[in-house]
């Protein structure tokens, strides 16, 4: 029986049933009672499917499952396969986006309930994981790249999921078009590899990386064209602006594909793709670096957000930064690890803010939070057991897999550098501090909600509380499922360099030191009765505070710099100049020419039988003269 | 009954219908467009039928009829199909019945001359698809003129004298040059042969010299270009398409665009292909300008048809990128590319049309929010907009994915041993116009679909029943291009390597040299 299959198949089903409900326009309760049964059992019987092609896989984990589905177009001795591949890495991608796909389908259930899109924005979700699961199952590029443009696509309706909000649905579009320069790139990296090596499957290419002898700067340039689509998709510094735009989505759509799993496609197809990094230094030192600046930009921004789903975005930007730092040092293994713990944690993080938002209904300003704790206990137990897990507290699942990363920045012998590491240390400290930050202002302190907000507050009810329970629960323990011992014979580790043997220890132990200091400075910043927030529209206290409040002025800069001269180019240099002056004008001119030539000719050719005669004459006279 | 009858019935059926519709009663349009209708849908019938019937793996013609007509010039009335026309005339048929349907409530008076032009300029396309003599299809590609002009200048909208002349003094100045290439033509298989032809066949084997193949590739590169069009030559294309009415702005960008990339592909490039190697780097560099050009224009334009006007250019690129590529790969993509851009723009201009016969507006500015009033409307024109834009799924990506991979597959040798640079740049660049296309396509989405509702005259009707039907076959055309276009492929795959041959393999006199 096929076992593959049925994990993509079951949520398309669930996609088109859903989708059909939303067509029809019923909102009874039986119907809206279908959509979520549909919606919700669907994605679960996927992680059972995907549980039991583990089970199978382990049996031979040497080898990997394929099932192959169907051909797509046959093109000379070109076949384009559609066919699906499991091995230790495309599983646990699949677990993590059935899984905790599933727990964020069951929250929406009490989230979206009543909103009037109920059984589209279902459809769009199980769309989401049909999409995702093609991606991380795809043999071929081929088949990952249609999963790649089905999640953007997704990702995009769902942002702008309430559309009659002008804001959403420009920020839906600003997020489909950054991604797709990225997959501008990753398209062209695609051509190239297929001009290379004459095949989109992904073990074929990654076996002629380790066979034969490709040009350094061959692999150097497919490397980065692929890392170009990744940091779209993955909110990479230059292109991360889409990411903190994308939070107008709904929450459980932040939670699903903004934290635990869309955004972490660029990180999969890095590592999917090892073969071609180890065969370009040049590149993967790029990904290093970029990984580390976006590590610490974003960082640095969320320090000072009070929108509650911002910190949380810029967080995730920061976190799939210390992924990128990790696939830059060679330890691709190591980079899943954090994408899988993040994957709780974070996801833990956004549905209880989607619980806080949900019982404030729709404030996300933490400025007007505080003292939650009391109100939302079971949210506040599993926000901050998820703040210690990202801060990087033991035994908590982040630390375990920042740590390596830590580890590897400083110590790999393919680009570790103290400066690395310095800059990521950086970064998880503020990353302790601004979540600690985030922690006391939303559930600690003093209350500064509304006093008419403050009566009705609730705790969720059970269908999103127990997603957010076994979440945090994961944040608990993940870190202690060694990722990528698993992962080893796929994504061996990198060789450590050998001065720093023995070491690990000690620098662990400093980044304990760095995320309690992180947790102390929060604390002391912002415990008590201490904080006291800015009123709304008053000054900001000095420029650097402007300037991270305003993410470094970045859209601003692009709105300058690249959109207003194309707009330009295109409205008058084009536009107006090239095709309505100079092409239709000179053909006007044309025209007008002909019209003149013609009125002039008309004059000679009036009727009148006289002037024919004295035009005759006239030729007859100059006739005889030139003779 | 043979197929080659069944051909013959799927070309002159439109000119029996013509025939008929003054023979119909005045008073009522009913009888007229259902005659129509009746005439279109049996069509597509037959020619769904041929295109089972049609052989893979063959070369050369099928079903074919040949009928010695002017002798003395060679003149044959000769029609067939191949793997290069097989999908055009499958698409023009599909649109067939369709513009019928959607042109029920459009076009109000002059209806019997209206579908008489229709059937007209149905006979003329799928008579130059068919063609196999070059004088038949001089005459074929002349006369979907008439038609073409009067359904502009009769039907369409305040300045659709402006737009007519435009359009007939464009692709009239084209054909001029390609007459005399024609022309030329003939002489030289006379002087050939000794004995006067126009057959395709016998004009592939023509052994021109490098300056003659130069002049008439020329000639029939200036018609070609009028008609895809590409920059520079593509101003009357805005203007027409915003003044044809919405069926005219269908056939147009459904199938009249095609003619100039068919003309590239039937017989500019294989009967001289020397020239074509020649040339190739201006006509690449021309096809990529085109994508990025349309693209931007589409972008800053406020009038919804101006907006899919200058995308079509955008999207015809593509299909001379395929087509130049040289690799079997870009000119299957052309042969889908083609297609699939009949489809997704026909589909644009009929909603395009629907929403101007509720508001009578066309202007970006005045639309928002329709999904929340019109979510048929919406879901439909989200589907067109994400083909257009070339998500996987849809047509839009076999087309593009194809064209593009093989424009950079067949560039790669050359690049990576040193010799030419330049069409892996092209191919490259021509990457560009994946953001563009989104830039434009989500620009006019969340303009009309999103953000607070408003239209003129307040909400408008969603869509009835009939414009569900004509939208629905498109867009099921649509997915099942994108999804398995294999069966496509592969009846159209002999005909590609057949005309890759032509371009690739050097003619006994140039190895002569």
């Amino acid at each position: 029986m096929a076992l593959l299959s049925p994990i993509v198949v079951l949520p398309l089903l669930g996609f088109v049933l859903n989708g059909l409900i939303a067509l029809s326009g019923r909102r009874d309760p039986v119907a809206l009672r279908a959509v979520t049964l549909i919606g919700c059992v669907l994605p679960l019987l996927a992680f059972g499917f995907a549980v039991r092609a583990l089970w199978a896989l382990e049996a031979h984990p040497e080898a990997a499952l394929i099932e192959p589905l169907f051909t797509w177009a046959v093109i000379g001795e070109h076949h384009f396969a559609i066919d699906l591949y499991l091995d230790r890495l495309s599983a646990l991608m699949a677990l993590i986006v059935t899984g905790i796909g599933s727990l964020i389908h069951l929250y929406s259930s009490g989230y979206m309930k009543g909103d009037a899109g109920y059984a589209r924005y279902f459809a769009y979700l199980n769309l989401f994981l049909f999409f995702m699961l093609l991606l991380v199952l795809g043999h071929s590029l081929l088949v990952v790249f249609v999963g790649w443009e089905g999640v953007g696509l997704v990702s995009y309706l769902l942002i702008g999921f309430w559309f009659k909000d002008t804001l959403n649905a420009k920020a839906g579009k600003k997020a489909f078009i950054v991604n797709r320069i990225g997959d501008a790139g990753f398209l062209l990296g695609i051509f190239a590899l297929f001009s290379l090596v004459g095949s989109l499957q992904l073990d074929i290419i990654q076996q002629h990386f380790l066979h034969e002898d490709i040009p350094v700067i061959t692999a150097t340039v497919i490397g980065l064209l692929l890392f170009i689509g990744a940091m779209g998709k993955s909110a990479q510094l230059p292109l991360h602006v889409w990411l903190a735009d994308a939070m107008a989505g709904p929450t459980p759509v932040s939670a699903l594909i903004h934290a635990a799993t869309m955004v972490t496609a660029g990180v999969y197809l890095v590592a999917r793709l090892s073969g071609v990094y180890e065969a370009a230094p040049l590149a993967l030192a790029i990904i290093a670096s970029i990984g580390v600046a976006t590590a610490l930009f974003a960082a640095t921004v969320a320090l000072v957000q009070t929108d509650i789903k911002k910190v949380l975005a810029y967080s995730t930007v920061s976190q799939l930064g210390f992924m990128f730092i990790a696939l830059g040092v060679g330890a691709y293994g190591v980079a899943i690890f954090h994408l899988f713990t993040h994957a709780f944690f974070k996801a833990c993080l956004f549905l209880a803010a989607g619980s806080v938002i949900h019982a404030l209904q729709g404030e996300q300003d933490i400025r007007k939070m505080g003292g939650l704790a009391r109100a939302l206990p079971l949210t506040f137990i599993a926000f901050a057991i998820a703040t210690a897990a990202i801060a990087g507290l033991p035994p908590l699942a982040g630390f375990f897999s920042k740590d390596e990363i830590l580890w590897f920045a400083l110590s790999s012998s393919q680009g570790g550098h103290g400066v690395l590491w310095g800059l990521a240390a950086l970064s998880a400290f503020l990353t302790a501090f601004y979540m600690f930050r985030l922690l006391w202002l939303v559930f600690l302190g003093q209350p500064r909600t509304e006093p008419a907000l403050r009566a009705q507050l609730h705790e969720a009810p059970w269908n999103m509380n127990i997603p957010v329970l076994l979440l945090a629960a994961g944040s608990l323990v993940a870190g202690f499922w060694a990722v990528p011992g698993y992962l080893h014979t796929l994504l061996p580790a990198p060789a450590i360099m050998p001065a720093l043997a023995g070491w690990h220890g000690g620098v662990a132990g400093l980044a304990i030191a760095l995320a309690l200091a992180g947790l102390g400075l929060a604390v002391w910043r912002y415990g008590g009765s201490r904080y006291q927030p800015a009123p709304a529209g008053a000054p900001m206290a000095f420029g650097l505070q402007n300037l991270l409040t305003n993410a470094y002025y970045v859209d601003a800069l692009y709105q300058r710099t690249l959109r207003t001269p194309l707009q330009f180019i295109a409205q008058h240099l084009l536009w107006r100049w090239s095709d309505q002056r100079l092409l239709d004008g000179s053909l006007h001119l044309a025209a007008a020419t002909a019209r003149l030539t013609a009125r002039l000719l008309a004059y000679l050719h009036n009727g009148q039988v006289q002037w024919y005669l004295w035009l005759a004459l006239l030729g007859l006279v100059l006739a005889v003269l030139l003779s | 009954m043979s197929e080659a009858v069944v051909l013959n019935l799927v070309l002159w059926l439109p000119v029996v219908g013509a025939l008929l519709i003054p023979l119909l009663p005045r008073e009522r349009d009913a009888p007229v467009y259902t005659l129509a209708f009746a005439v279109m849908l049996v069509q597509l019938l037959l020619v769904i039928w041929l295109f089972v019937r049609f052989e893979s793996g063959v070369s050369g013609l099928q079903f074919a009829t040949q009928i010695p007509w002017i002798a003395a010039w060679g003149v044959a009335y000769h029609i067939g199909l191949d793997g290069l026309n097989l999908l055009l005339v499958l698409l023009t048929a599909l649109l067939g019945p369709l513009v019928v349907a959607g042109a029920v409530r459009t076009i109000t008076h002059s209806v019997k001359l209206f579908y008489a032009m229709l059937l007209v300029l149905q006979f003329a396309m799928l008579g130059t698809f068919l063609a196999q003599n070059l004088f038949l299809f001089y005459l074929f590609w002349e006369a979907m003129l008439i038609p073409m002009f009067l359904i502009i200048g009769i039907w369409g909208g305040e300045r659709r004298i402006y737009a007519t002349v435009k359009f007939v003094l464009y692709t009239a100045f084209g054909s001029i040059f390609m007459l005399v290439a024609v022309i030329y033509l003939g002489l030289a298989a006379h002087a050939a042969q000794g004995a006067p032809s126009f057959a395709f066949s016998d004009l592939y084997a023509l052994e021109l010299a490098l300056p003659v193949q130069t002049l008439l590739l020329l000639a029939f590169t200036l018609a070609f270009l009028i008609k895809i069009p590409s920059i520079p030559l593509h101003t009357w294309l805005p203007d027409a398409h915003v003044e044809a009415p919405s069926p005219g702005s269908v056939m147009l960008a459904g199938v009249l665009l095609k003619m100039g990339a068919y003309g590239f592909l039937k017989l500019g490039l294989p009967m001289l292909p020397e020239a074509a190697k020649l040339f190739t780097p201006v006509l690449m560099s021309l096809a990529v300008a085109s994508i990025i050009y349309g693209a931007l224009l589409a972008w800053v334009q406020d009038d919804i048809k101006k907006i899919v006007a200058y995308s079509s250019i955008s999207h015809m690129g593509y299909v001379m990128l395929g087509l130049l590529s040289y690799e079997l790969l870009g000119i299957q993509g052309a042969i889908m590319q083609m297609v699939s851009h009949g489809l997704i723009s026909a589909g644009l201009f009929f909603m395009v049309g629907m929403l101007y016969e509720r508001t009578h507006h066309r202007e970006l500015a005045v639309f928002g929010g329709l999904a929340k009033w019109m979510p048929v409307y919406a879901l439909f024109f989200m589907l067109l907009a994400l083909a257009s834009v070339g998500l996987p799924t849809t047509s839009g990506f076999t087309g593009e994915f194809l064209v593009l991979l093989g424009a950079f597959y067949g560039a790669w040798p050359a690049f990576v041993q040193g010799e030419s640079h330049y069409a892996l740049i092209l191919a490259s660049l021509a990457v560009l116009g994946v953001i563009l296309g989104a830039l434009y396509m989500l620009r006019l989405v969340r303009r009309l679909l999103f953000g607070p509702a408003q239209a003129p005259g307040g909400q408008p009707a969603d869509l009835s029943r009939r414009e569900r039907m004509i939208l629905a076959t498109l867009v099921l055309a649509i997915f099942t291009l994108g999804i398995y276009p294999k069966p496509f492929l592969h009846k159209t795959e002999q005909a590609a390597l057949d005309y890759q041959r032509l371009l690739l393999e050097p003619t006994p006199a140039q190895e002569g040299l």
